[in-house]
């Protein structure tokens, strides 16, 4: 499968890892999806960051305020699905300029087996930008550095709320041979 | 149910020294607001459910201050399963106060599941707070400021409250003056 070999050659989520120790962000949150299975482990793993599981995507925004009021950078790891989770509580970003940046890795376009993933996976970039967030698609692992830092300032340097999809083609089409 | 909110939120927050706030929208707000405004409060008008989120980033940034969340019974019921996320973390500097009056007072004062019987200070003991309790009576509350002022936490407290209706007081609305007012103060001039 090609796009699983381009996967393999580069390590994006190591780089997307690297981009947010770069631009000093002190908090993940997370409601886990296999996409974000690696970038997920190494912020665990990291000493410099606290990895906060969520029960719902919407508490991500509230912790990036409280972050932010506190001093600190957080960034919001999600699934599509969980963009529609969020939309009432993105206001909190919005309306404050509350910095907020958002990964999502998307379901429901390439190759998606789960027909119920379709009408999230579909608009949740128009949802975000419903909501006010300026969204970018990253569709090559070459491109994740440059895409991540590119939002990475919108949102910390320009007060912006930012979300960067990933695209289901990037990732890799979930299989349940997958274990995933 | 013989406590007043207003007087509550006054006793907690009198002489309150580094405490950092964060007021969940509705009553609670006007509460905090009523008890005097501080540039250390940052109320909510909206994202109902966010209280305790942001009381986390903010506990989780700010590690050597004191964080207090003032809500709602709606409000926290709303973001209920953020307790388990604190509960997770277990950020030993926050502190959660409910104010639970068993009703939705911005909207007609309709019954909430609290008036049912949902008790949320055991919700928050099963997601691992350190102290969790229902809080009804006057001469528990001194012992309530002690524990949010310095004891070790993640602290609950469902303080069950009068439904009354009072005098507004609102605090400043404009969220992004209230984040930056927050900032300065906590942060210095520069942030």
């Amino acid at each position: 499968m090609p796009a699983k070999k381009r996967t393999a050659a580069i390590d994006w989520p190591r780089e997307i890892h690297r981009v947010l120790r770069a631009n000093k962000v002190r908090q993940v949150s997370y409601v886990p999806d296999a996409g974000h299975k690696r970038l997920i482990e190494l912020c665990l793993a990291d000493r410099g960051i606290a990895a906060v599981a969520l029960t719902t995507e919407e508490e991500g925004i509230g912790l990036a305020a409280g972050a932010w009021l506190g001093g600190e950078r957080s960034v919001l790891l999600m699934q599509s699905s969980g963009v529609g989770n969020c939309v009432n509580t993105m206001t909190l970003a919005t309306h404050c300029g509350i910095p907020l940046l958002m990964l999502v890795t998307q379901r429901g376009e390439w190759g998606e087996f789960n027909p119920w993933q379709l009408p999230m996976g579909q608009s949740s970039q128009a949802a975000l930008a419903l909501c006010g967030a300026r969204t970018f698609r990253l569709e090559r692992p070459e491109d994740a550095a440059a895409t991540v830092e590119a939002a990475a300032r919108l949102a910390y340097d320009a007060n912006a709320v930012a979300a960067v999809l990933i695209a289901q083609r990037m990732i890799g089409t979930k299989t349940f041979e997958d274990g995933q | 149910m013989s406590l007043h909110r207003r007087e509550v939120v006054k006793a907690l927050l009198e002489r309150r020294g580094a405490l950092l706030v964060v007021a969940g929208l509705g009553s609670s707000a006007w509460d905090c607001a009523a008890a005097g405004d501080d540039p250390l409060t940052f109320p909510l008008w909206g994202a109902m459910g966010a209280a305790c989120p942001v009381g986390l980033g903010l506990a989780l940034a700010q590690p050597a201050r004191r964080v207090l969340v003032v809500t709602g019974d709606g409000e926290m019921l709303m973001g209920m399963g953020s307790l388990a996320t604190i509960g997770v973390q277990r950020p030993e500097n926050l502190a959660v106060l409910v104010l639970d009056n068993e009703r939705y007072g911005e909207t007609g004062m309709q019954q909430t599941h609290t008036a049912h019987g949902v008790d949320l200070a055991a919700v928050a003991a099963a997601c691992g707070f350190a102290e969790a309790r229902i809080v009804t009576q006057r001469a528990q509350i001194a012992g309530v400021r002690a524990e949010v002022h310095g004891g070790r936490g993640p602290l609950f407290y469902q303080v069950k409250v009068k439904a009354e209706r009072l005098p507004l007081v609102l605090p400043p609305r404009d969220g992004a003056w209230l984040k930056h007012r927050f900032r300065r103060a906590l942060l210095g001039e520069d942030a």
